[in-house]
């Protein structure tokens, strides 16, 4: 096990890891230094911050200790959307090199801005990233995570260059392509969002290329939540190493954490974020090990500060350290956002259970989509699985059997009953970028 | 003496067999038999081809699941009773899971398709039976 000393000799860390070894007193400090001088900039800058601020009758000078940041007011999604598109800007806008946006499914965009020093503190994040997930110069990258107004793929984009990678910046799409550059370019790397990638190894598979053979070692995957069932398929399959990045456009885009080798929860950059859990009913703090709302502010950010906002990710602070040395903390991987949750008959469903009941039945991860529909005036849910070749049988009562075990294994999961639906291979329509998993057509009351 | 054939998942809904004929047909699969069950939302159709790997593949590439399994031909007679004659034999003590015999016939004379849980017995009980399993290379000589 690593000695936890900040940039030891013997421990052989990189020089640019050096900010994750930080002594843990050296990090607190540097944290509250960062949060004052974030919330002045806020308050003296965003109306909208100053007026929250206002109402709790706080002053920038209120936060002593990190303590006090508690008494914050919170920032929420519907904040950046009624400032659409410049309002949190805290610098004028000839100071901003980059804007990305969101899908913007639910209404307008949401719109965030860098500033040069804010883009040099993403790309290094992420590049710290990488590089505790063992990504190194020599490697060539297939960066299929989505590029344009979604952070996604110019921000894993911008890490794996700043480390010095060879990048190739194809976004998504065009999936048998994907195929034959990764196998012509030596692709040693990719990244990408982790449902992208199964449909990459289907694809593959189509074509007779086996990933296995491929010199492809590492993947870096996120802009979802996935199981750890789905780690294990997606190693199984392509026989790489499959590590999860964290981040939403609102704080930064992807690097806001990262895991490490060890992969035992994600470590979140402290020195430029700094995390909470709270209580999502009561909003009341809770202590590290305690599960409930991350909530990030931004310690460095320039453009666009953020402080105290709601990510709707369920998750916890760990209390241990990881065996990795580093001292900034982890977060427990994200398996399910409030945002996601379906309520089907007063039960609360995650998409993210039904991966892991699919698994757990068939120890494959098919394709699937949930439905929700009203029939009679009660609501359905109905889970469509693809049947993979695997899963074929010649005997009608084995694939009525196939059915029954998804059902009954989903049910036991979920509590309530669900319909299954055995589909054919890629009749499900399928995302290049974020998983569309639920399809909701119930009638509203 | 076993037959391998090929059977296709797909969704209950218009146009399926013609997708699979077609696909089959583009790729120059012959085909000799086919068979189809459902169960309201899917069905299963069974196909003896001249070459079922490639069937396979090329069903694969139309986005389509399918597999091998074995069954066994055999002759029988045409007349009342042919079949019944068959399974009063040790054969029939075999469990069938299932069964569909050909609309055509082979060098003037009836076949049946028996899928056997058990392909291997049921080939050694034929054996003991006037009825002779017949030869994948015989079943597919003239196409």
């Amino acid at each position: 096990m690593r000695s936890t000393a900040w940039n030891d000799e013997e421990n052989r860390v990189l020089p640019e890891m050096a900010l994750d070894f930080m002594p843990e007193e050296k990090l607190r400090e540097l944290q509250l230094q960062r949060m004052r001088a974030t919330v002045k900039l806020a308050y003296e800058k965003v109306p909208l911050f100053r007026e929250h601020m206002d109402e709790k009758g706080l002053k920038p000078e209120d936060i002593k200790t990190l303590k006090d940041v508690a008494k914050l007011p919170f920032t929420m999604k519907k904040d950046l959307r009624d400032t659409y598109p410049y309002g949190l800007f805290a610098v004028d806008l000839s100071e901003v090199v980059r804007l990305h946006a969101s899908s913007g499914t639910t209404g307008k965009p949401i719109v965030v801005g860098y500033t040069k020093e804010d883009m040099d503190v993403w790309a290094q994040v992420v590049k710290r990233g990488l590089l505790a997930c063992g990504f190194r110069s020599t490697d060539i990258v297939q960066n299929f995570f989505g590029y344009g107004l979604f952070t996604g793929g110019l921000g894993i984009h911008g890490g794996f260059e700043a480390l010095g990678a060879t990048v190739i910046p194809i976004s998504g799409g065009n999936t048998e392509r994907q195929v034959m550059l990764m196998k012509d370019f030596g692709v040693t790397a990719v990244g990408g969002t982790p449902s992208y990638f199964v449909r990459i190894i289907d694809v593959a598979e189509k074509m007779g290329v086996d990933i296995r053979d491929l010199k492809v070692k590492r993947g870096i995957f996120g802009a979802e939540p996935w199981s750890d069932g789905m780690r294990d398929y997606i190693e199984e399959k392509t026989g790489i190493k499959a590590y999860d990045i964290y981040g939403l456009s609102e704080i930064v885009g992807p690097g806001v954490g990262c895991e490490c080798e060890c992969r035992d929860g994600i470590h979140i950059f402290e020195d430029h974020f700094y995390p909470e859990i709270v209580d999502p009913e009561t909003l009341e703090p809770l202590p590290d090990g305690e599960e409930g709302e991350l909530v990030l502010s931004t310690l460095s950010k320039k453009a666009m500060p953020i402080i105290r906002y709601r990510t709707r990710d369920i998750t916890a602070i760990e209390k241990t350290k990881c065996k990795c040395g580093r001292t900034i903390r982890r977060i427990r991987r994200i398996g399910r956002r409030s945002d996601d949750m379906i309520i089907m008959r007063g039960v609360n469903v995650f998409p993210s259970q039904i991966e892991t009941a699919l698994l757990r039945a068939e120890k494959a991860l098919p394709h699937y989509q949930i439905v929700l529909d009203t029939k009679n005036n009660m609501d359905t849910l109905e889970v469509k699985v693809e049947v993979s070749r695997d899963m074929v049988s010649d005997s009608m009562g084995a694939m009525e059997q196939l059915n029954k075990k998804f059902k009954h294994s989903i049910e036991q999961i979920l509590g309530i009953s669900v319909i299954v639906t055995l589909c054919e291979p890629d009749s499900l329509p399928r995302s290049e970028g974020k998983a569309k998993r639920v399809v909701d057509n119930r009638k509203k009351m | 003496m076993k037959i391998p054939q090929v059977s296709v998942f797909v969704s209950n809904r218009p146009g399926r067999l013609q997708a699979v004929c077609k696909s089959l047909a583009d790729a120059g699969v012959n085909l000799l038999s086919l068979t189809l069950a459902d169960s309201g939302e899917f069905g299963l159709i069974r196909l003896i081809v001249n070459n079922p790997e490639k069937a396979v593949d090329v069903l694969a590439k139309a986005g389509l699941s399918a597999t091998i399994t074995d069954v066994v031909a055999c002759p029988v007679n045409a007349a009342i009773g042919g079949l019944a004659e068959l399974l009063s034999t040790a054969v029939g003590s075999q469990q069938i899971d299932y069964m569909y015999a050909y609309p055509s016939t082979l060098n003037g004379s009836n076949i049946m398709i028996l899928r056997f849980q058990d392909t291997d017995k049921a080939i050694e009980a034929l054996k003991a039976t006037n009825f002779k399993a017949i030869d994948k290379e015989e079943l597919f000589k003239n196409t």
